[in-house]
């Protein structure tokens, strides 16, 4: 079992939660995943590591409540115990001095940007952070992402806070501009993803995105997650989740991203 | 007197029938197909087992039992009702019969050199079935068996909680030594938990069997997959050595088009998500799974059959094997073929699929192609070849493609020096060891996809090596 230690309502139906996991804390990464069962009748889902502290021995996670075990998970609140939680999985994110990196998050792919911002800043790179969300209410760790950042724009969908509009308004705006960018990193829905990847494609920047399929075990025994890049088949949980956005086949994700719609409804209202 | 005697020496030729849940019946449930021998019948095959004694050059029953037990004798405690006495001699040698009495392919093994079996018309003696009922009535009991105490200060880390890891770390802690097996999954067990089907091994059982492991000291870490949570070099750190039976569990694709649609699941998905995950109950399990009403299964192996039965329960109209060879050549258990035969499972023979065409994302058809065979290849099985132009369509909105597994690359990937071969197996020894000191390997992450029993053979192995290089440590 592993005690949850920490919980914080960060925006409506976005949770975080320190879990105490002391083995995966010690080896996380930034990019990283772990895989969560909430109780004895749960599925498995992944979630990326927002946060870990190998001192204490915590795992961050920020969770938005989607679907039954995301609502569940919700529910659960300090003292509580989630019944399985493996990790860190996947391959970490490649962290270096690229030069001046873009860190894009959307929704709550803003937490999963955030150990992306500061290991980039911490790597010596000029780090410009844009996050976005539909309204102010679902804006999250704006501070925490500010704090690791040279520039920082918010945008929201209906102007609420910062700038109305898309996080790739921004970047389409920086990327005419003066500064060269030398990576752009994304984190978010898949049609966020989709969208700055063939954004950046004609300008020749690399862009890497942290991919979000369904898995059921995270350690390549099944692939279930099995992602189209550069044509090939490749499982997000062991080749991934980061790939080369201007490689994958973000229509086939999303597409297999819906294999469930019906059960998770029913399991939902269920 | 010696009509009495005359009597009893009259061998039935044909083995007794075990019980099983009528076909129409059980692909409605999950539920176990073969039930088990009574007593009574039990006995009475027992008491066709010959006896016979060991002569040099001469192959038994027990030489084709990879975990060495002592065939005639346990058979011969049945026949004089002696059951106690049965379970002695049977787990002295396997810590896991009530698993290998169900899955074991005992007519290629144990029930392959049985001399009776040799006889004219002659079935051998049912030795998975009498092996199946004496651990039953075991565990029925709660387990006759002593408990063992950690006698010995050396400690031995298991990786993998499958087959090869239980046997191995049955037998180090009945040695004396502090076991700690470490497993990557929620659930213990391996393949037995996620890739064998309820109707074939319940989960009951095999939950009574981890635990038989457990009561002899064995600890189980669940949730810790090693190369990740924890590396190979960190446990030679804490343990005095290490046994690596990580097994052959990456699906292998066909990498023809359009592998990637809605429907379309890897054999291990399929499986792990009905056994392991319990989406068979869904929505009482969180887990789905979506089955259409026309189910393809791409193979011919044992995971095939236990796919495609599995499609039937779960409410397919159509469950069709496709398969590139003949019947001959599918690897699959003779038994499992016939039971799928008999739920209702169809045959489509000398056939490969070449690509699947979508609508909406969702696999819709499968285009195929005929097969013939031509000569014998390195496997020994005559290879199948594409008859040009002989290509078809056929109607499918789930495929599974079961058409194989490659060693999970996991642990090799990020232990230095862990010498591999091109296939990814863990080059060993004959005793199971490793190329680095204290590291021993054994089942599939040595051999490729093998058997259950293979497995505990080389985690028994492998125990017999680690105790005798900690002994000279």
């Amino acid at each position: 079992m592993y005690e949850i230690v920490e919980k914080e309502n960060l925006a409506d139906n976005v949770k975080l939660f320190g879990i105490d996991a002391p083995l995966v804390a010690k080896k996380a990464k930034p990019g990283n995943f772990v895989v969560l069962r909430v109780d004895e009748h749960g599925e498995r889902i992944p979630v990326t590591i927002t946060d870990f502290d190998a001192k204490k021995g915590t795992v961050t996670i920020v969770v938005q409540e989607v679907g039954k075990t995301t609502k569940k998970l919700g529910l659960l609140t300090e003292g509580d115990a989630l019944l399985n939680f493996a990790g860190p999985l996947g391959h970490p994110s490649e962290i270096k001095n690229y030069g001046h990196v873009v860190c894009i998050g959307g929704g709550v792919g803003i937490a999963l940007i955030y150990p992306e911002v500061r290991a980039f800043k911490e790597a010596g790179n000029t780090v410009t952070s844009i996050i976005g969300a539909r309204t102010e209410d679902l804006l999250i760790f704006e501070e925490k992402i500010s704090k690791y950042s040279d520039k920082f724009y918010i945008t929201t969908d209906d102007g609420s806070k910062g700038r109305k509009g898309f996080v790739s308004d921004v970047l389409k705006e920086l990327m005419d501009g003066e500064e060269k960018i030398d990576l752009v990193m994304v984190v978010g829905p898949v049609i966020m993803m989709k969208i700055i990847a063939e954004l950046t494609k004609p300008y020749g920047i690399k862009t890497v995105a942290s991919l979000n399929p369904i898995m059921v075990d995270g350690t390549g025994m099944c692939g279930g997650c099995r992602v189209i890049v550069g044509g090939e088949a490749k499982f997000a949980c062991v080749d991934g989740p980061e790939f080369d956005a201007h490689l994958v086949d973000f229509d086939n994700l999303m597409a297999r991203n819906r294999r469930f719609l019906d059960e998770e409804r029913m399991a939902l209202e269920g | 007197m010696a009509e009495a005697e005359k009597k009893k020496k009259k061998i039935p030729k044909k083995t007794h029938e075990m019980p099983e849940q009528d076909p129409l019946e059980r692909i409605k449930n999950f539920g176990e197909v073969a039930l088990g021998y009574d007593f009574e019948t039990a006995k009475a095959e027992a008491e066709r087992c010959l006896q016979c004694e060991r002569k040099e050059g001469k192959e038994l029953c027990i030489d084709g039992c990879p975990v060495e037990i002592d065939i005639p004798k346990f058979i011969k405690c049945i026949s004089e009702e002696r059951l106690d006495d049965a379970v002695e001699i049977l787990k002295d040698k396997n810590d896991l019969p009530a698993i290998c009495g169900r899955v074991c392919p005992q007519e290629q093994q144990c029930q392959k050199y049985c001399t009776l079996g040799k006889g004219k018309g002659r079935d051998p003696v049912a030795i998975g079935r009498l092996e199946r009922f004496v651990a039953d009535y075991d565990m029925e009991k709660g387990y006759s068996a002593p408990e063992y105490i950690t006698s010995l200060s050396k400690k031995v880390a298991i990786v993998g909680s499958g087959p090869a890891g239980l046997t191995a770390a049955g037998d180090l802690a009945k040695l004396g030594y502090d076991v700690t097996i470490y497993e990557a999954l929620h659930g213990s067990g391996g393949v037995l938990r996620y890739g064998i089907p309820e109707f074939r091994l319940p989960k009951a059982i095999l939950d009574k069997e981890v635990g038989y492991i457990k009561k002899l000291g064995v600890k189980l870490e669940t949730d810790v997959v090693i190369g990740k949570t924890i590396l190979v070099d960190e446990l030679l750190e804490e343990f005095d050595a290490v046994f690596i039976g990580t097994g052959a569990g990456a699906p292998m694709f066909m990498r023809i088009p359009g592998e990637n649609l809605n429907g379309i699941y890897s054999a291990n998905e399929f499986l792990t998500r009905i056994n392991l995950m319990k989406a068979y109950k869904f929505p009482e399990y969180d887990t789905p799974i979506k089955v259409g009403e026309k189910v393809a299964i791409i193979g011919g192996g044992n995971v095939t059959m236990d796919s495609a039965r599995c499609a039937l329960r779960l409410g397919a109209k159509e469950s069709t094997v496709v398969y590139r060879r003949s019947e001959e050549e599918m690897p699959a258990r003779r038994e499992e073929v016939e039971h799928a035969k008999e739920e209702g499972v169809v045959f489509k023979l000398l056939t490969n699929p070449v690509r699947y065409l979508g609508e909406d994302g969702n696999v819709k058809q499968m285009e195929c192609i005929e097969m013939k065979l031509g000569e014998p290849d390195a496997s020994g099985r005559r290879r199948p070849i594409p008859i040009e132009g002989s290509e078809f369509l056929m109607d499918v909105d789930t495929v599974v493609v079961a058409i194989g597994n490659t060693p999970n690359p996991l642990v090799p990937s990020t232990t230095e020096g862990l010498e591999t071969t091109k296939r990814g197996t863990i080059v060993v020894n004959e005793d199971g060891k490793a190329s680095i000191d204290g590291v021993y390997a054994g089942g599939d992450i040595t051999t490729g996809a093998a058997t259950v029993i293979s497995a505990m053979g080389a985690g028994k192995r492998a125990a017999r090596a680690i105790d005798e290089y900690l002994k000279a440590k």
